[in-house]
């Protein structure tokens, strides 16, 4: 009998496994809401699936009566706006001040121990002074969720570039590379898909602080919603929105790699299609 | 051609002396292979060359001119690894120096200038052997391989000194002798100066016109770093006087003496 760490699973095999996991939790959330239901036919804790459903198809397609909006999409759009503002300027941020950083040892003597203490400052404590800072729109969420993940993007993008072997760096230079073309052709194509997947790392945490923001102080937004509903016990709601944003969270994590791969064939070791050039 | 003079020259980290009293010319399209135990300053003494250190004490004389201390387009290197960018095809690896020089604000190349500069690439990618693997990228390449776009990449500068950081110690045996021979081939039709520390001394004594081989002349076992390096043996090399001399013999048992050095030994000087 093989060991089992040595024993892997065919490829049938690994996509029946690798569905186990959610057919279990619907299965079980299905029988924990019958009995529940079977019980107290009003219960709000655990709807059944049709009840999700019909709240789902209303929140899709029927206008809200006061604004003419279709909720679930008016919300989408608005969070999805503040995170990718957010995420775009932590990225640029990140990029700019980690070569910043990592090339250029003046500027890292002058700003890395300055960037490493700004980054242990939590975000939620000086949400108040955004508020008070620039008011309660859009800027001061799009400025939380930055506070949030810029100095993790940059002070992970100073060390990427830190660890490019120095092999390379002395090289181009006797290639006749300047400062700025070392920048431009060595480091800050290296750095893309290091980004791409420094930016990955820190959506989680982005939708964090874009749902704390706009749980408390929004008019619309999915985690506007979330907290609105929360009122009326509508878990019918809540769910689907939930599932909605990881959804979206799973996607937008997909799509950065698949954009990653496509930038950076070399750095994800596929081969390029095009081998004659 | 200008040669180059080591005069007086010492390199110390801070209370640690590594390179001391080196005084020693080389002559333009001379092949310096260079020895020594561990720890003998043989890669400090490659900085000094390239300008990656400066010198603590004395000056490095590149004909008439002091060395620059930093590197640049008259010195090119290969390093043992690492020494090709990742990110670019074979093909731009060795374009990159051209597109350096004919275009500071972009570093890229477009129409015309770059199909004259690709031409330039496929000439010197076939002087190595590489023609065949232009598109692809270095990962896709063996060590070999990786070497020869290397030197490819550094010669397309037409550097007048060439730097060699043990270039083959990655290699097998078979591709290591293929890659002598071109490495010898390029540095004639070249007319290069070249440098090339190596750890095999059957190589060293293979490849050069003068083998310099780096030692501690003075040893305080209370302070080791105290004393540094010096070239304790500079012989010139053609075929008649590949004779291992008895002396160098014991001098490096009596030194380093790791198991890498004794190993070395063992080759001894090539039977043809």
């Amino acid at each position: 009998m093989k060991r089992i760490i040595n024993r892997n699973p065919n490829a049938r095999v690994q996509v029946l496994l690798s569905l186990l996991p959610f057919v279990a939790v619907a299965v079980i959330y299905v029988f924990a809401s019958e009995a529940r239901l079977a019980e107290n036919a009003n219960d709000k804790l655990l709807p059944s699936l049709d009840a999700m459903f019909k709240s789902l198809t209303r929140l899709t397609t029927v206008p809200n009566k006061r604004t003419g909006d279709i909720l679930l999409w008016t919300d989408t759009a608005a969070s999805l706006t503040r995170l990718s503002w957010g995420v775009s300027i932590s990225a640029l941020l990140g990029l700019f001040f980690g070569i910043l950083t990592g090339a250029i040892p003046y500027t890292r003597s002058l700003l890395s121990s300055f960037i490493a203490v700004l980054s242990m400052i939590p975000p939620m404590a000086i949400l108040p002074i955004l508020f008070i800072m620039f008011d309660l729109g859009e800027l001061s969420k799009v400025i939380l969720i930055v506070i949030g993940i810029a100095p993790f993007i940059i002070r992970d993008l100073q060390q990427q570039v830190l660890e490019i072997p120095r092999e390379q760096i002395i090289k181009a230079q006797t290639l006749g590379a300047s400062t700025w073309q070392i920048i431009a052709r060595v480091l800050l194509p290296q750095l893309y898909p290091r980004l791409i997947q420094s930016v990955r790392l820190s959506l989680g945490t982005a939708w964090l602080f874009l749902i704390a923001a706009e749980a408390i102080a929004a008019t619309d937004g999915l985690g506007y919603r979330i907290f609105l509903v929360r009122r009326y016990l509508a878990m019918d709601v809540i769910l689907p929105y939930v599932a909605w944003i990881t959804l979206l969270a799973y996607l937008s994590d997909t799509v950065l790699l698949k954009l990653s791969q496509h930038i950076s064939p070399w750095f994800h070791g596929t081969q390029r299609k095009d081998a004659s050039a | 051609m200008s040669d180059i003079h080591f005069k007086n020259v010492w390199k110390t980290y801070h209370d640690q002396v590594v390179l001391e009293r080196l005084n020693v010319n080389i002559k333009a399209g001379e092949f310096c292979s260079i020895v020594g135990a561990s720890g003998c300053g043989k890669t400090t003494f490659l900085k000094l060359l390239l300008g990656e250190e400066a010198p603590s004490r004395g000056t490095i004389m590149l004909g008439e001119q002091r060395l620059r201390a930093e590197p640049g387009p008259d010195r090119g290197i290969v390093f043992q690894r690492y020494s090709v960018f990742p990110h670019l095809t074979v093909e731009d690896n060795v374009l990159f120096g051209l597109e350096m020089s004919e275009s500071p604000i972009l570093g890229r190349l477009f129409g015309r200038s770059r199909q004259r500069a690709k031409d330039q690439a496929k000439d010197m990618l076939s002087a190595v052997g590489l023609e065949h693997a232009c598109g692809k990228y270095p990962a896709e390449l063996s060590g070999g391989m990786q070497q020869r776009l290397a030197l490819a990449q550094a010669l397309i500068k037409q550097p007048k000194i060439l730097l060699l950081d043990e270039p083959f110690g990655a290699l097998d045996p078979g591709i290591r002798n293929d890659t002598h021979k071109l490495v010898l081939d390029l540095w004639r039709r070249f007319e290069l100066t070249v440098f090339m520390i190596t750890h095999d001394l059957k190589e060293g004594f293979q490849m050069g016109t003068r083998l310099l081989v780096f030692d501690k002349v003075r040893n305080d076992p209370q302070a080791p770093h105290a004393y540094g390096a010096r070239i304790t043996y500079d012989i010139p090399l053609n075929s008649d006087k590949r004779k291992f001399p008895v002396e160098l013999t014991a001098s490096l048992e009596r030194s380093g003496s790791s198991k890498t050095d004794k190993k070395l030994l063992d080759f001894g000087p090539g039977p043809e």
